[in-house]
């Protein structure tokens, strides 16, 4: 070890910073006690915040304890009744509807606003300030605001129309609409400044080029704008669609699950059949199973959309 | 010093560009920052229009938020809920503040959420600053894959057998959020931060430790006056988190007068749920403080979390 360093010495004669870096880096193998010090607190802290519940929960999926009182073992029997449990079923078929339809309208909406704000018009400052509001607004709060609007204004509004005269959260078949509404709306803000500064980092010269040759408003985003903001699409579709299918705020605000379950998402049932339904073990399958089904989507995301991302 | 501050500037100056780095070849685009000067094309009327129509639905929800909490609930009853109160009945707030014991939510929640940004600020940049400076060695790698790995588990699966940990622990108070909120956000906080500290010359690390200056005091002294712009994006990030979370308090807080800002309003509306105008009274009082905060720091804010996003 020692010739190794007395050759990168003597190669870098003038002991340039450089120099000193690697020999540095090749005489400690192992780093200085302060980097242990600054990481293992936070490792412990870490371990038995979040890692201990994830295990603790797997444990009791495989047992069926209430929440209270004595508990046995009941092996996979849990898991097994997930699939048979129409609740269940229900609640995922919404979440994913739910998530897609949510994740299509943000990306699209988004993009456009982003493309608007691009483009050189008055006051873009002041409305790229208005767009992000409702990014700092508590979801749950402002759901309180969309809950009035559909269940007192819209009727009056759009008395004309019996979906809304009936109020849209009392129905069965459209309540999602609103939820989708709310979350659409919050969701955005974050997404229109994430798809604007991908925009940014567009140079002009393209389109000046793509124009002289003759192509239009449409070919210009077909063939430059959305392949060069290629990553900046990933990102916002993967974390809006993991986002969505947790959705909880929205629905407590809205509907609260109902009417009857038609509105519950799977996290508002891991929730309500946890705490109040004493089904602790059950739900923690519930949880397992979800967090297997999130990660799954998430990674198969990422893969079909990177390969469609272009590079300059 | 003064050199260092130069250097961050010009970093900072860099950053949110940097994006573009590995797109563009290093070339700083010509339509970056100050553009609005060089930026030569005509006024997109048509654009400027739709955008401004557009921005009417993030603006009507507060309108309709701002004229029922002005109303009194026979007013209310008359219209659909967008007219103009006349006269302007200002007592729902005075009876909100009263019956969501609004003085002691906000102070939770302002207590949670200058607690959790102190301590996640504290805590994530001396861990990413220790994992950026050691990455190389596997200790290091493995705690820094750990971490990014649990960004993929959803809160459901914690959420249950957390809510038992916490009342075991008596962490089931305000001074537990702060500790859930700090180590939440340890995942997320120290994958910004690591990816900025390793752009930042180790060069300036030794003429430190070449003056005899400990690994620590290297930290406070020179890398952390350095990470300004990351602060700035993780304590937003993070303030907003703690302020409007709602799930998280709503599990694991027992005690009523705990309560945060969401959570008094949950409470509020199952309770008197056909209430509007004073419950709109207390959405607003919930809403204002971060929303004027935003008002007031608005470019600041955006493009801290820009930064944060885009890397």
């Amino acid at each position: 070890m020692s010739t190794l360093t007395q050759a990168v010495r003597t190669s870098t004669t003038g002991g340039t910073k450089r120099g000193r870096a690697a020999r540095n880096r090749v005489e400690t193998r192992r780093a200085m006690p302060a980097f242990y010090w600054m990481v293992w607190p936070a490792v412990i802290a870490f371990a038995a915040f979040h890692t201990l519940p994830v295990i603790i929960g797997i444990f009791f999926s495989f047992t069926n304890y209430a929440g209270y009182g004595a508990w046995n073992f009941v092996g996979l029997s849990n898991y097994a009744n997930l699939f048979r449990d129409d609740r269940v079923l229900a609640a995922y078929g919404f979440s994913f509807l739910f998530a897609i339809v949510a994740t299509i309208l943000t990306n699209v909406i988004s993009l456009a606003i982003a493309l608007g704000l691009n483009a050189k018009i008055v006051g873009r400052n002041f409305f790229r300030g208005v767009y992000f509001v409702p990014y700092v607004l508590a979801i749950l709060v402002i759901g309180y605001v969309f809950q009035f609007f559909f269940s007192n204004s819209l009727p009056k509004i759009l008395s004309g129309i019996p979906l809304f005269r009936d109020n849209l959260l009392t129905s069965p078949d459209w309540a999602w609409t609103a939820i989708v509404v709310l979350a659409v709306w919050q969701a955005c803000a974050f997404a229109i400044i994430i798809y604007l500064s991908g925009l940014q980092t567009i140079p002009g010269e393209l389109y000046e080029a793509a124009s002289l040759d003759g192509a239009g408003a449409w070919r210009q985003f077909r063939s430059i704008t959305f392949p060069l903001i290629g990553a900046f699409f990933t990102i916002n579709v993967v974390l809006s669609l993991k986002g969505f299918l947790q959705v909880f705020d929205p629905i407590v605000s809205l509907t609260n699950g109902g009417p009857g379950t038609s509105t519950e998402s799977v996290t508002l049932l891991i929730f309500r059949g946890g705490f109040s339904g004493g089904e602790f073990a059950y739900q923690t399958a519930n949880a397992v199973i979800f967090f297997i089904v999130i990660t799954v989507v998430s990674l198969f995301q990422f893969r079909v959309l990177q390969r469609r991302e272009a590079d300059f | 010093m003064t050199t260092a501050t130069t250097t961050l500037a010009q970093a900072e100056e860099a950053l949110p560009t940097g994006a573009t780095d590995a797109v563009g070849g290093g070339r700083r685009p010509r339509r970056g920052r100050g553009r609005e000067s060089d930026d030569t094309r005509r006024i997109n009327w048509w654009a400027t229009a739709l955008i401004a129509v557009c921005s009417l639905t993030v603006l009507i929800p507060l309108y309709l938020a701002v004229v029922v909490a002005l109303k009194t609930p026979d007013q209310l009853v008359s219209g659909t809920g967008f007219e103009w109160p006349n006269p302007v009945n200002w007592g729902n707030f005075a009876e909100a503040w009263q019956r969501t014991n609004f003085p002691q939510a906000l102070t939770n929640t302002a207590l949670i959420t200058v607690g959790s940004v102190v301590f996640t600020l504290l805590t994530s940049s001396i861990v990413a600053y220790a994992l950026a400076r050691n990455i190389h060695r596997p200790f290091f790698k493995g705690v820094f894959f750990y971490l990014l790995a649990a960004l993929f588990i959803p809160f459901p699966i914690i959420m249950l057998p957390l809510v038992k940990q916490t009342a075991i622990l008596g962490l089931d108070n305000q001074a537990g959020m702060i500790v859930l909120y700090t180590i939440y956000g340890l995942s997320l906080n120290v994958f910004i931060y690591t990816a900025y500290i390793r752009s930042i010359p180790i060069e300036l690390e030794e003429a430190a430790r070449v003056d005899g200056a400990s690994t620590w005091r290297v930290f406070w002294q020179v890398i952390f006056p350095l990470l300004a712009p990351m602060n700035a994006t993780v304590g937003i990030l993070t303030c907003v988190w703690a302020w409007n979370d709602f799930i998280m308090p709503l599990v694991v807080l027992t005690d009523p007068a705990a309560r945060t800002l969401p959570l008094a309003q949950y409470v509020f509306q199952g309770q008197f749920n056909t209430e509007y105008t004073t419950a709109f009274a207390s959405y607003l009082m919930a809403m204002a403080p971060l929303l004027i905060v935003y008002i007031f720091s608005q470019r600041w804010v955006i493009s801290g979390v820009t930064r944060g996003s885009i890397k």
